[in-house]
């Protein structure tokens, strides 16, 4: 690690772009995980002193490719060249070395830790292993002053700092690194106007001394105000690259993300009673700087659907609903009667199921047997006098296993040997067990593979057509649409529409959550 | 254990057998596989034991007073992998001990058992440990106390009681009727072993084959999707060291019926010994697996080692660096037996 002056960007004195040789050439990557193709051929180029903008729907293949990119994972085929040369990027510091910074949506800052320490984490200016704090200071400073944000103490804990604060720390760290290409995921996500047109300020005085910049954002206005080119990704594959940032029209963008190639299959839907009673009825739930004035109500048998980017508020709402986080207004009732607000039991008590967002880290016991991860929200059924009934318990976590057909078959394994897809039968399975009024799905084909997709939802729609009433989360648009019976478009923690599934579409959906972009 | 991939095999195959072939084949292939060291590392002690000293380590006596020894630290460790199965730490069992013992021995309770019945030393033993785990789960669980400190100021602050109560001075036990029974045999063996075997049998059903077991896996393994599954887990997190706190108590009893004394001075180091015992047993420290067959081999293989080196005249320093090596080579074993359970 050589410390060297970091690039101080001066300001837009220097011009334009310096080269137009590529500084990066990503061919054919294809990244795989058990059951997922996650990359699937993706190319892109970048040239020095552009800013090259990254677009694709969520689960295009975005992260993945970045943490390819940043060394954190090994492409399973594929080559990636830096100035021409082929290089092999086994690990974050071999990327660094490499010149390759990442800003990533996740700030990665030790909280505890001084701005200055976390500027030069890893790379501290340092004599005889002593640290010299008072260069680091002096260098940190000159780099934050160059970003235009000099006022930012270099002795203050980052924890303290405000979010865009942080953001600016993390750029400086990735600047005091000597970067020639800085990958940004989402960084206007948590910032005002006011300090995007700082970033797009500093962004430009980067390009202007030949940095490359690889932004992602969902938000298009932004890309066409400091985008040069644009590389679309669909299904973990490029479909278009080195787009004008500026010129390509914004429907011909949406195309690009839309119109898959592995059409899904949806169950039919079946007829909605209207005289069907509303199980589950919110209203006017808030959280502030979450979402606000949410109100919905679901009949026994409706699936409703709830589209939006992340961070527009989508699983805080099912979370609250669920009771996993208290709201500041508003209340939830089931069957008529309310349940206690930010208390999970009375949701479960109510006959409430959540299939939450992060399967592994907040709904299984990965070393524990699938029987047991079927039965512990109904242990109580197996159990008497608090000494549970063996036999009872896995012959019904057994017939359930068999009719979602969880394979491979056997209830004893652990959680952690199976799919993706089969660890979410089996927690679909653990509320199938306690008869669930209401069943509230959080990205329910996360990490799913095709196949599997389509099983999950023929047993969701055959839990609808139970009696269940269902509220689903994704990402994915054309799930939210094909699976749903109505449709609830959130946007920055409002809901913008809620109508029938089947009297929109996957690009007016698209347009109303990047609403601002469209004209 | 290198039987991870059959493993697999066993369960996938055992489908089509009757359900019990299944739990017969899956007991054999992780329970007893995973004992099966400790008990090597057991008879290995064993085998030195008799190479070395043969003629007193072999005998009757010998093995009743390594049972012996083992049965206090035992009950305590029994209590130990509750918690950290659940996830948690506690740091206080010794002082918990000292306390009840202390208190159990005051003048007032003392004339209570003697006008009455020994049942009241019992009791108070059992209600100052529990009521001290209380305290400890309460702070945990509600006042959101990380476990090493919230135990960590308990085992100050109990010991400091036990003092001030005892006024530093050793209290002797002079319940004829409570010593009798405490530290007298049944059918050849002592009454101590008794209790640590229906502890320890209690707490392998309670673990095993009770809701609440299964709940202690579930808070200790991943405490979110406990919750999201609706467990209450402050309440069972209390629970918890509430049951190491009437551990104590038992484990304070014993220890009064074996020296016949109460005194503040009692269960030094425990805590450090009994949560090496369940380490090496087999117990994860991060939570969510634990196993009290391996305590009890835990507790076994420490105190036969006491033994062996106590028969063979090696110092005390001696042996604690034999525990400390062994604890080391058993939380390496256990790292790598889990990174291939991970991986496979």
């Amino acid at each position: 690690m050589t410390p060297s002056t970091p690039p101080a960007p001066a300001g837009r004195e220097s011009g334009a772009v310096l080269t137009e040789s590529a500084l990066l050439t990503m061919t054919g990557i294809v990244k795989e995980f058990p059951g997922v193709r996650a990359l699937d051929g993706v190319d892109l180029d970048v040239r020095a002193g552009e800013v090259h903008c990254l677009l694709g729907q969520n689960g295009a293949g975005k992260s993945t490719l970045i943490r390819v990119l940043t060394g954190a994972h090994q492409p399973d085929a594929g080559t990636i060249r830096i100035n021409g040369d082929e290089v092999q990027l086994n690990t974050p510091t071999a990327a660094i070395q490499r010149g390759i910074a990442a800003i990533y949506q996740e700030l990665d800052l030790v909280p505890g830790l001084s701005v200055a320490e976390n500027i030069f984490l890893g790379h501290e200016p340092a004599r005889f292993g002593f640290s010299r704090r008072h260069e680091a200071a002096a260098r940190a400073r000159e780099i934050l002053r160059g970003l235009g944000h000099g006022e930012i103490p270099v002795r203050r804990e980052v924890g303290s700092l405000p979010a865009a604060g942080q953001q600016v720390v993390s750029m400086a760290r990735a600047l005091s690194r000597d970067a020639r290409l800085i990958v940004m995921d989402e960084p206007s996500a948590v910032l005002d106007p006011e300090e995007v047109a700082n970033l797009f300020r500093v962004i430009r005085g980067l390009t202007a001394q030949g940095v490359a910049v690889v932004y992602i954002s969902h938000r298009l206005e932004e890309i066409r105000e400091i985008g040069d080119r644009v590389t679309v990704l669909k299904d973990g594959a490029t479909v278009a690259t080195g787009l004008d940032a500026r010129e390509t029209p914004t429907k011909e963008l949406i195309r690009l993300m839309t119109g898959r190639s592995i059409e899904y299959v949806f169950p039919p839907r079946a007829e909605i009673l209207t005289t069907a009673p509303v199980v589950l009825e919110v209203t006017d739930l808030s959280r502030p700087g979450e979402f606000a004035g949410i109100s919905f109500s679901v009949r026994a048998g409706e699936i409703l659907g709830f589209a939006g980017l992340v961070g527009s508020g989508r699983s805080e709402v099912l979370e609250t609903v669920y009771g996993a986080r208290k709201p500041a207004t508003g209340s939830v009732r089931v069957d008529g009667t309310a349940l206690r607000p930010g208390w999970v039991q009375s949701a479960v008590k109510a006959g409430v199921g959540l299939a939450p967002e992060e399967r592994k880290s907040q709904a299984l016991l990965l070393d524990e047997a699938v029987y047991k991860n079927i039965t512990v929200s109904s242990m109580q059924r197996f159990a008497s006098g608090g000494f549970l009934n063996n036999h009872a318990e896995r012959a019904a976590a057994v017939q359930l296993a068999e009719s979602l057909d969880v394979r491979p078959p056997g209830v004893d394994q652990p959680v952690r040997n199976l799919s993706g897809g089969n660890q979410q039968k089996v927690v679909l399975a653990r509320w199938l067990l306690r008869d669930c009024r209401v069943l509230l799905l959080d990205e329910p084909t996360r990490g799913v593979d095709v196949g599997a997709r389509s099983e999950i939802y023929a047993l969701v729609r055959k839990l609808a057509a139970s009696g269940v009433a269902i509220v689903l989360v994704s990402s994915e648009v054309e799930e939210v649409l094909g699976l749903a019976d109505r449709v609830v478009v959130l946007r920055e923690g409002r809901a913008v529409h809620t109508g029938p599934a089947q009297e929109i579409d996957e690009h007016q959906v698209l347009d109303l959550v990047m609403e601002g972009s469209s004209v | 254990m290198s039987e991870a991939p059959s493993d697999t095999t066993a369960s996938t195959q055992a489908t089509v057998a009757p359900p019990t072939a299944q739990r017969a084949g899956g007991l054999l292939s992780t329970g007893a596989g995973r004992n099966l060291g400790l008990v090597l590392a057991l008879v290995v002690l064993c085998i030195v034991g008799v190479a070395t000293s043969g003629d007193t380590f072999a005998t009757g006596p010998n093995v009743l007073t390594i049972l012996r020894a083992a049965a206090t630290i035992g009950v305590v460790s029994i209590g130990m992998t509750f918690v950290i199965t659940g996830g948690g730490i506690d740091l206080s069992v010794g002082a918990m001990v000292a306390l009840s013992s202390v208190w159990a021995t005051t003048l007032a309770t003392q004339q209570l058992a003697t006008d009455y019945h020994w049942i009241f030393m019992v009791s108070t033993a059992l209600l100052v440990g529990g009521a001290c785990g209380l305290v400890n789960g309460l702070l945990i669980a509600y006042g959101k106390i990380v476990p090493f400190i919230a135990t960590l100021a308990m085992l100050a602050a109990a010991r400091g009681l036990a003092e001030i109560i005892s006024d530093r001075r050793t209290q002797i036990v002079n319940n004829r009727s409570f010593v009798d029974l405490f530290g007298g045999s049944l059918i050849g063996v002592p009454t101590l072993v008794w209790i640590f075997v229906l502890v320890a049998a209690a707490g392998w059903v309670v673990l095993n084959r009770t809701t609440f077991g299964r709940r202690t896996f579930a808070v200790g393994g991943n405490t979110e999707a406990a919750r999201l599954a609706g467990i209450k887990v402050q309440r069972h997190t209390v629970a918890l060291y509430v049951l190491a706190g009437l551990c104590c108590g038992i484990a304070a009893v014993m220890l009064m019926a074996r020296t016949t004394t109460g005194s503040s001075t009692h269960g030094q180091l425990y805590e450090l010994d009994a949560i090496a015992a369940v380490v090496i047993g087999g117990t994860l420290l991060s939570g969510g697996r634990g196993t009290i067959v391996g305590t009890v081999f835990g507790v076994l293989i420490f105190t036969t080692l006491n033994n062996v080196f106590t028969l063979n005249n090696l110092s005390f320093s001696a042996q604690s660096v034999a525990k400390g090596v062994i604890i080391v080579i058993a939380v390496l074993l256990q790292q790598r037996l889990a990174r291939r359970t991970t991986s496979s």
